[in-house]
């Protein structure tokens, strides 16, 4: 039986076509509205990148309080694999599903290249297929990726094995701290990363590095 | 029925690249001297409950863990004629 997975559509959203897409290309997929507080049953919610609610107060701040939320948080709580890409790890970290925050980039300048991630923990449902130390080509877009946490929690992540990729040296596109591109919630069942694994699954787009992580979740046996 | 005014800003300690892209253009207009640039958010809200505005800012208004709030109560809103 095929992996389900949902794809949270808020208005903003600007990337759920291709992870509808990219999802489709390891199981079923399905668009979730943000204003229903249903799941559908699917098998692994994706949050998808863009500016939902126009970045309004702060990057992820309001999408938090749409309907969906609540069932995304009870399900991640319930152990389910959820994926939060760009806008979509900046709404869990600001609904407290994710550790740390997004900043604006160290530049100020919107970021959009192709960037080199380094697999730091395999033990998540999207990397589970990936191993530690393999770098994957994958690009990153946005304003507001600088990751942050204290000092006193970075060591928590670090001794709880919930860093998932670092930019390869030199790449750190944003001043993220410790070359942080994507961190897991300490079960490791609710994962974010600021670049676009959606947008690297065809060969024609220059890299299929991001169809990894779907494979991965295609693959694991639903949590819940 | 309370007015309030609510200034947020980065945290000590967290880079802000606005404050100090500002920073360095204010030499360029003859301004030198000008150090610790900050820049952050002012909402100004009118609340029927004053003693929610903690709570606001810690749960919505700002991030705690990137940004320090203060909170400042104006005079009361006038009743209307």
């Amino acid at each position: 039986m095929s992996v389900r997975f949902g794809v949270v559509r808020f208005p903003g959203t600007c990337d759920e076509i291709d992870a509808l897409r990219a999802c489709a290309a390891v199981g079923d997929a399905e668009l979730l509205w943000h204003g229903d507080a249903d799941l559908k049953d699917v098998d692994v919610v994706v949050i998808p990148g863009g500016f939902s609610y126009g970045d309004y107060l702060r990057v992820g701040a309001l999408a938090r309080f749409s309907p969906v939320m609540g069932e995304v948080t009870k399900f991640a709580e319930a152990g389910g694999s959820v994926l939060g890409i760009c806008n979509g790890f900046q709404i869990l970290a600001e609904a407290g599903l994710l550790p740390g925050a997004l900043l604006p980039n160290l530049s100020l300048r919107f970021v959009c290249k192709e960037v080199d991630l380094v697999t730091a923990t395999a033990r998540t449902p999207f990397t589970s297929g990936v191993a530690v130390g393999e770098t994957l080509r994958i690009p990153a877009k946005h304003r507001c990726g600088r990751y942050y946490v204290p000092d006193a929690q970075l060591a928590e992540l670090q001794a709880n094995d919930q860093i998932l990729f670092r930019y390869a040296e030199g790449q750190n596109p944003n001043g993220s701290i410790d070359d942080i591109a994507g961190v897991c919630n300490e079960a490791g069942n609710v994962v974010g990363l600021m670049p676009h694994p959606e947008h690297a699954v065809d060969a024609l787009l220059g890299s299929i590095d991001g169809l990894r992580l779907f494979e991965s979740a295609g693959r694991t046996p639903a949590a819940v | 029925m309370a007015r309030a005014r609510v200034l947020i800003r980065p945290k000590t300690g967290i880079l802000d690249p606005q404050g100090e892209a500002v920073e360095r253009a204010l030499p360029a207009l003859g301004f030198g001297g000008a150090t610790d640039v900050r820049i952050g958010r002012l909402v100004e809200l009118e609340v029927d409950d004053a003693a929610h505005l903690d709570q606001m800012c810690e749960r919505l208004l700002a991030n705690p863990l990137i940004e320090d709030y203060e909170i400042e109560l104006l005079d009361p809103v006038p009743s209307a004629a």
